[in-house]
């Protein structure tokens, strides 16, 4: 029998170590899985290498794990929080800035076997001609520049090579979730959290509802369990609400 | 903050007015993507006639008004994340998908606030170096968008041109603007080239000629 719920959020995060690089669902605090972020911060985890659409703009989910220093790279479209800047160009964190779609298929990519794939987003600018500045010096200099991406011509138009994203781990929300780990998410709050699932080796999901198997119908999966290993119920103390600060 | 310039004797629209003059353009069963500023005032002014249907980055197909105070669901937001609703027979769908449909061509118009528009129709709207760098999707709108409506103000505050034959910040695209609408005027860009297409109520094409660094074309 698959039973993949796990009781206790703490002993399943244990096997992410420092150092790792998680794909993370949720668009601002959206369907941001806030469980499984606080644990990783509970368990003093550090150098992580987060690929998430934000920061998201308070001290809660990532803006924790940014404001208590764990995080060593951010690979996101739009970090918000004025804090990450601060500890950007202090040269503490280094910052791959990715078009939000290219992040999305990326991700989709990696956890579909494709290793690579054009896309005509961010052709002739800075995010793709090696000036954007990923790392600073202590001294507020550059320090180390996004790779210049290769470029080609399809049907006359510059198209840009990104790669597929294989995190080491997925960390997902959802509204409901099955002892199989089939996921079904909420309105906007999917957003990232089905490429999240898809990109990492093994995926922990924080489900709102725990149901039996055959709850969900088979059309109602939006992820299957196939891409999910451990199912836990999220601490309903996430807190949900947008803040005004927060743009996208 | 109107739209009017510093020089005496001319007077632009207002950003509703600019808003209202590019919501006229709105086709019936366009899909349409709003950034954040001036182009979020468009939807009060589609015309009654026309159902347009407005998508979010973050995989809403279909947005509705604001919900009244107290209605807000923290599932239902846009890209701004600010709570929503949604129109009868709306979609959602996840961040990949949600790009697909940028990407591919099935988005009619994003319609986006500019820094600067060149001559050749290249778009600044994305970062002021010295400030926080954030791009979000305003690349992918750019580049797989039909159509781009570039919405500002005719010059910046300084009263300099933002209409410009080389844009000065780093770009958001290149060649990939098909229309800008300003408080003075409307242009759109045909064969990498630059049109005048309508001067604002009252506006003469001379006061517009004094405000733009850009080359251009009459085509009145």
């Amino acid at each position: 029998m698959i039973d993949k719920f796990r009781e206790d959020v703490m002993t399943a995060l244990d096997a992410v170590p420092s150092g790792a690089s998680l794909a993370v669902g949720g668009f601002g605090s959206s369907g941001r899985p806030d469980t499984l972020l606080d644990a990783l911060c509970d368990l003093d985890r550090r150098d992580l290498h987060l690929i998430v659409n934000n920061v998201g703009g308070d001290f809660t989910g990532v803006g924790r794990l940014l404001v208590e220093r764990r995080i060593r790279r951010l690979t996101a479209s739009f970090p918000v929080l004025p804090e990450f800047y601060d500890e950007y160009f202090a040269g503490r964190v280094e910052f791959e800035l990715v078009p939000q779609g290219t992040l999305a298929e990326r991700l989709r990519a990696g956890g579909a076997g494709i290793p690579a794939f054009y896309t005509p987003a961010s052709a002739g600018t800075m995010l793709s001609d090696g000036t954007f500045t990923l790392r600073y010096a202590g001294d507020g200099g550059p320090a180390e520049y996004l790779p210049q991406r290769e470029v080609r011509d399809f049907g006359g138009r510059e198209h840009v090579l990104e790669y597929g994203i294989v995190a080491d781990f997925g960390l997902v929300r959802a509204y409901q979730g099955d002892r199989k780990g089939n996921l079904r998410f909420h309105l906007s709050a999917r957003n990232f959290n089905p490429v999240a699932g898809m990109s990492g080796r093994r995926v922990f999901a924080e489900v709102q509802q725990l149901l039996e198997v055959d709850e969900l119908q088979p059309d109602d999966i939006h992820l299957p369990g196939v891409f999910v290993d451990d199912v836990l119920l999220a601490s309903e103390a996430s807190p949900k609400q947008a803040t005004p600060a927060e743009r996208s | 903050m109107t739209g009017t310039v510093p020089d005496a004797g001319v007077r632009g629209l207002s950003r509703e007015g600019i808003a209202g003059r590019l919501a006229a353009d709105l086709r019936d069963g366009y899909l349409v993507n709003l950034g954040v500023g001036i182009p979020l005032l468009v939807p009060r002014f589609i015309p009654p006639d026309a159902e347009v249907i407005l998508h979010a980055e973050n995989g809403v197909l279909g947005l509705g008004p604001a919900p009244p105070p107290g209605q807000e669901d923290p599932d239902l937001t846009d890209a701004g994340k600010q709570p929503i609703t949604l129109i009868s027979g709306a979609a959602i769908v996840d961040s990949a998908m949600s790009f697909a449909i940028v990407r591919g061509g099935h988005l009619d118009v994003t319609v986006l606030g500019a820094l600067q528009v060149s001559e050749t129709g290249d778009l600044a709207n994305w970062y002021v170096p010295g400030r926080n760098p954030a791009v979000g999707g305003a690349m992918d709108l750019v580049a797989g968008a039909r159509e781009v409506w570039a919405v500002m103000e005719h010059t910046d505050r300084a009263g300099r041109p933002k209409l410009v034959r080389r844009c000065t910040f780093p770009l958001t695209g290149r060649g990939v603007v098909t229309r800008v609408y300003t408080d003075l005027a409307v242009f759109h860009v045909a064969d990498g080239q630059l049109r005048l297409k309508e001067c604002a109520p009252g506006v003469p094409p001379a006061a517009i000629r004094e405000r733009t660094a850009a080359r251009y074309a009459e085509d009145l």
